[in-house]
């Protein structure tokens, strides 16, 4: 297994498959009433945040706390050495002196973990960077995904909203690509990158023409600190042509999806009847988002150093 | 789950297994195995509260087996289930992370006499992790053990309550189970490394 998970480019469909079987047979361990495995006893696990998070910090802490690993959460605010000026690579040398076997990072900055990874002996967990990527979201959708419909060969995803902005994106588009399912992005052409063609997904910027045909409708969040950027006219205007709402619901295959990787706009880009509705699946994304981490951890960490190719 | 319980030991493959002789035929592991179910019947003084609980791999097959000769006898539907105890093992950390399969546990454990079944028992790590892991998913009334052979070499103060047979080994020799369900047929084979 790899040592540090920074991209999606690093995961082959047969890694994708090993982490998915995994997380399968974790997600039992959370059904059950002493949720906790012995596997990880004595390593050390840091929560290194520059950015917010709920989910995602909340989610890697349980899933080291589930194997038993001991978690150390820093959030580079005000109560931190980061508020006195401390640098990343300070900060990242600090950890390693402590004697952490992983590292989960979170940055503004594109390529952060990377960095870090550089630095560090410990494994580095991105946990999303900038507009990069967000590996570990990728992979619990795709299991989200897997769990509804068994196989990716053919699968129609599109992915609705603001791609240049988003690493749930990027990191998806290549996960979904690497299983064999067809992504389409669709969103407003100021938040599609010019270079999206390269991906292996289609471009389109019309919803309607494509929401009959889709079998996963993936929504990405309206970020809305940069309406600023008038990227697009309004929020109203937005919902009108790309929010997905009832009318569109309706429009959409019986047995087909809606997924969306939180924190919600409701009444922007998913109108609140439709993230409520059964076909709606964001809550299990989370539930699913634990077992995926777990597995991560465990794959990763579990073994003798000296097994770990180097990414 | 077989022979290589301890991280030390080299794991046997198919390309460097020797064959030295067969120790157990179809017939002879379909006699143990009657043998020990008809033993966790008496031992039990009937079904009462039993579930059987394999350890996988080869432990699982067996205990579907042993809870349907029950069954079979003495007219009863009898539980079994599976036990995946890789994330329990106390050589987790020391070798490269396995695949995990299911585990699989009939219903509610508290209070039950849990019978473990494994293929081979050799240095008790395993059925050591197997306890870590029942003990999580309930509190049985008692644990009992049952293996289709005892190879020796004990590492820790563990022994089985029905053993099909008991087989003196060499530390250096390779003690392999064969099953219908797995491998197409039953069979014990004992080798060395080539």
């Amino acid at each position: 297994m790899i040592k540090h998970l920074l991209s999606m480019d690093q995961l082959s469909a047969d890694d994708i498959t090993k982490i998915l079987d995994t997380a399968e047979s974790l997600r039992a361990v959370t059904d059950r009433p002493i949720k906790k495995l012995p596997t990880l006893r004595g390593r050390t696990v840091c929560n290194l945040f520059y950015e917010a998070s709920t989910r995602t910090r909340i989610s890697f802490e349980l899933a080291a706390k589930r194997l038993s690993a001991d978690v150390i959460n820093f959030a580079a605010d005000s109560k931190s050495s980061v508020a006195k000026g401390e640098s990343f690579k300070d900060t990242a040398w600090t950890l390693e002196a402590m004697g952490v076997d992983a590292i989960i990072v979170r940055h503004g900055s594109s390529g952060a973990p990377h960095q870090l990874s550089k630095w560090v002996k410990a494994s580095v967990l991105n946990a999303g960077d900038g507009w990069h990527e967000h590996p570990t979201q990728a992979l619990l959708d795709l299991y989200s995904i897997r769990e509804r419909f068994k196989d990716f060969e053919g699968l129609k995803v599109a992915i609705v909203g603001d791609v240049v902005h988003s690493r749930v994106a990027r990191s998806n588009v290549k996960g979904l690509v690497t299983m064999g399912a067809e992504v389409t992005l669709v969103g407003p052409p100021t938040l599609i990158p010019q270079q999206a063609a390269s991906w292996g997904a289609t471009i389109t910027h019309d919803l309607d023409a494509i929401i009959g045909d889709v079998d996963v409708c993936y929504l990405l969040r309206v970020q809305k600190e940069r309406q600023s950027e008038q990227l697009f006219p309004s929020l109203r205007e937005y919902a009108a042509i790309w929010g997905l709402d009832s009318k569109r619901v309706a429009q959409m295959h019986p047995d087909a999806l809606i997924m969306h990787p939180g924190p919600m706009n409701r009444g922007v880009e998913i109108a609140a009847e439709v993230s409520e509705l059964p076909r709606s699946i964001i809550l299990d994304q989370v539930a699913n988002g634990l077992a995926v981490r777990m597995s991560l951890l465990y794959l990763m960490l579990g073994g003798p150093e000296e097994n770990k190719e180097v990414a | 789950m077989s022979e290589t319980t301890s991280g030390r030991r080299a794991t046997a493959t198919e390309d460097n297994f020797q064959l030295k002789a067969r120790v157990m035929e179809p017939d002879e592991v379909r006699r143990a195995l009657t043998r020990i179910a008809h033993e966790i019947v008496e031992r039990n003084k009937g079904t009462d509260d039993l579930v059987i609980v394999g350890i996988r791999t080869r432990g699982a097959p067996l205990a579907d087996r042993v809870a349907r000769l029950i069954a079979e006898f003495e007219g009863v539907d009898l539980p079994s289930g599976a036990l995946d105890v890789t994330l329990y093992r106390d050589d987790v950390a020391l070798r490269s992370p396995r695949n995990l399969e299911a585990t699989t546990v009939p219903g509610d454990l508290d209070g039950r006499v849990v019978v473990l079944v494994d293929d081979v028992l050799y240095t008790g790590r395993t059925i050591r992790a197997a306890f870590d892991a029942v003990l999580d998913l309930g509190r049985p009334r008692a644990i009992r053990l049952a293996v289709l052979v005892d190879r020796g070499h004990r590492e820790l103060p563990i022994r089985a309550d029905h053993v099909g047979k008991n087989l003196p080994t060499a530390a250096d020799e390779i003690v392999k189970v064969h099953l219908e369900e797995i491998d197409g047929e039953d069979a014990v084979l004992i080798g060395g490394f080539s």
